[in-house]
């Protein structure tokens, strides 16, 4: 009887070198001895669900000859990740948390390497009539007029903190507008999900152009407030600080950075999604006039 | 309703084309707990002996806390998982998280009270005219409860596939300290929590059927060893 047991205990053995063996394979073949260093970068859900980290990580780790673990998080936890020591850089766009981090000392320095803008998105109907707004005037409008709802990401993204601000300046106390009503809805989601979440109830939302082109096709909600300087988003990369943070891979943190601003990398940056989206994801480097 | 189709034809199309990606990601979910399986099975079985062959005070409650921690959230265990072993935390120091193997860690300590309990219940349901005869027949305490345990191992083993499919099942402690890094921590579970947030439906639905023949092929395995007992 213990031998079937045994050979059990075996198919679990062998099922599970098979799998390693597929995970090699899957990983390239062979690999040098020594094994390759990591590189892990926290980023923003807005950079993964467009793809675009998808399409810079493999040139990296050729150029590099690293492995590059790409985490993506809200701004809010992508930071805490630095803090905590458990990444080497981070790429984010919330510009008042990226000033803080590297004030408390955590970031070495903000390196802007894109930027495009964000929208309000809506229901075509626009029920409560919105369109063409200033961001500021439209946030008011929806909160007054109780015609149509709001997905917020209510995860402390980057995307979030650009919404609180809008609210601010709207001159909404941002506590009083979560407790406004069943019309706000908190999503606690990527900005992606989000997306689909604000089509599937047809709610207005806060998003990145970026991510909305992207998901577009899947979407039922078209740009209705898309002017106004509020609405500017900069996405920058910053490498977590070996002096304050132990453990960091600093050299390779600096690659990364160098990559992201290189000329070659900046183009590619510029021209991602162009072809099959037709129009611009992402415009490379920092806003003139801005630092 | 059409994507559950569209998604049952895609799960086949993958299976058939030994999609790359697909087999890379059941294979890392398949030895990320089988490990964690066997892992928690070297811990429970002892554990377990020692608590069943034992008496002592609080025996009783002992075996209802365990029992409680049954359906720990997952998330819980990957918070604790995750403050343990994020670089800043008192265990930072292995350096392990967002690996394979912090997945492994926190994928044995959710399944360690479902392996313990169940493998008590195992020692316990081993008929008692056995420990008697083995005494008569001169044998020790210690040599008694060796038989017990022989005794109980198929049902320790249907303990440990049951701790396997909580592990494979989950998604709280992959996504919160394996991070779903593609070609390295991203499994079945995760990536269906990517793929679906991303709106595609259809792979999410067929990574989920691959999720379910793995199950069954499991099942099927181990009804066939019970069988022959």
């Amino acid at each position: 009887m213990s031998k079937i047991i045994y050979r059990f205990l075996g198919l679990l053995v062998l099922i599970t070198m098979l799998a390693g063996l597929g995970g090699c394979a899957g990983a390239g073949g062979v690999e040098p001895l020594p094994p390759k260093q990591r590189l892990r970068v926290a980023t923003t859900t807005s950079l993964y669900d467009t793809g675009l980290w998808g399409y810079l990580e493999p040139m990296f780790e050729k150029q590099y000859g690293v492995e590059l673990d790409v985490i993506y998080a809200g701004t809010g936890i992508a930071l805490e990740f630095g803090r905590r020591g458990d990444v080497d850089a981070i790429t984010v766009h919330d510009r008042a948390a990226e000033e803080k981090f590297i004030a408390d000392g955590y970031g070495v320095k903000r390196v802007p390497f894109a930027h495009n803008y964000f929208l309000i998105v809506g229901p075509p109907a626009d029920p409560a009539g919105i369109k063409g707004l200033e961001p500021e005037a439209a946030f008011k409008k929806l909160i007054e007029s109780w015609k149509g709802s709001f997905v917020s990401r209510g995860d402390n993204s980057g995307t979030h903190a650009k919404e609180k601000s809008i609210w601010k300046k709207a001159g909404y106390d941002y506590e009083a507008v979560q407790k406004a009503g069943a019309w706000y809805i908190e999503g606690g989601k990527g900005m992606g999900p989000t997306l689909l979440m604000a089509s599937e109830k047809q709610a207005y939302t806060l998003t990145d152009i970026g991510t909305y082109v992207f998901y577009k096709s899947k979407l039922e909600l078209v740009p209705i407030v898309d002017k106004g300087e509020t609405l500017l988003n900069v996405y920058s990369a910053m490498a977590v600080n070996p002096a304050k943070v132990p453990g960091v891979n600093i050299d390779m943190a600096n690659n990364l950075i160098s990559f992201l601003i290189s000329p070659a990398i900046q183009k590619l940056i510029g021209s991602y999604g162009v072809k099959e989206y037709g129009m611009q994801l992402f415009v490379p480097g920092d806003v003139a006039g801005t630092k | 309703m059409a994507e559950i189709w569209n998604g049952f034809i895609r799960a086949i199309e993958l299976i058939i084309s030994l999609d790359p990606e697909v087999m890379e990601i059941a294979g890392r979910s398949l030895m990320i707990s089988v490990t964690s399986a066997l892992l928690a099975w070297a811990i429970c079985m002892p554990l377990a002996s020692l608590i069943h062959f034992n008496r002592f005070l609080g025996k009783r409650a002992l075996i209802n806390l365990i029992q409680t921690f049954y359906s720990v959230p997952t998330v819980v265990i990957g918070l604790f998982v995750f403050v343990l072993f994020s670089r800043a935390g008192p265990l930072g120091g292995f350096n392990i998280m967002f690996t394979p193997a912090v997945m492994v860690v926190g994928q044995t300590l959710l399944i360690t009270p479902v392996l313990l309990g169940l493998t008590i219940s195992a020692l316990s349901g081993v008929d008692k005219s056995i420990v008697d005869t083995a005494r008569s027949l001169g044998a020790s305490g210690l040599q008694a409860a060796f038989v017990v345990v022989k005794e109980s191992r198929f049902a320790v083993v249907a303990a440990v596939v049951m701790g396997f499919g909580r592990a494979i099942s989950e998604v709280g402690v992959a996504l919160m300290v394996g991070g779903n890094i593609k070609g390295f921590t991203r499994v079945i579970t995760t990536a269906i929590s990517l793929e679906t947030s991303k709106g595609d439906l259809e792979l999410s639905i067929a990574l989920g059927i691959i999720l379910i023949i793995i199950a069954l092929a499991i099942n099927l395995a181990l009804n066939r060893i019970q069988q022959r007992s």
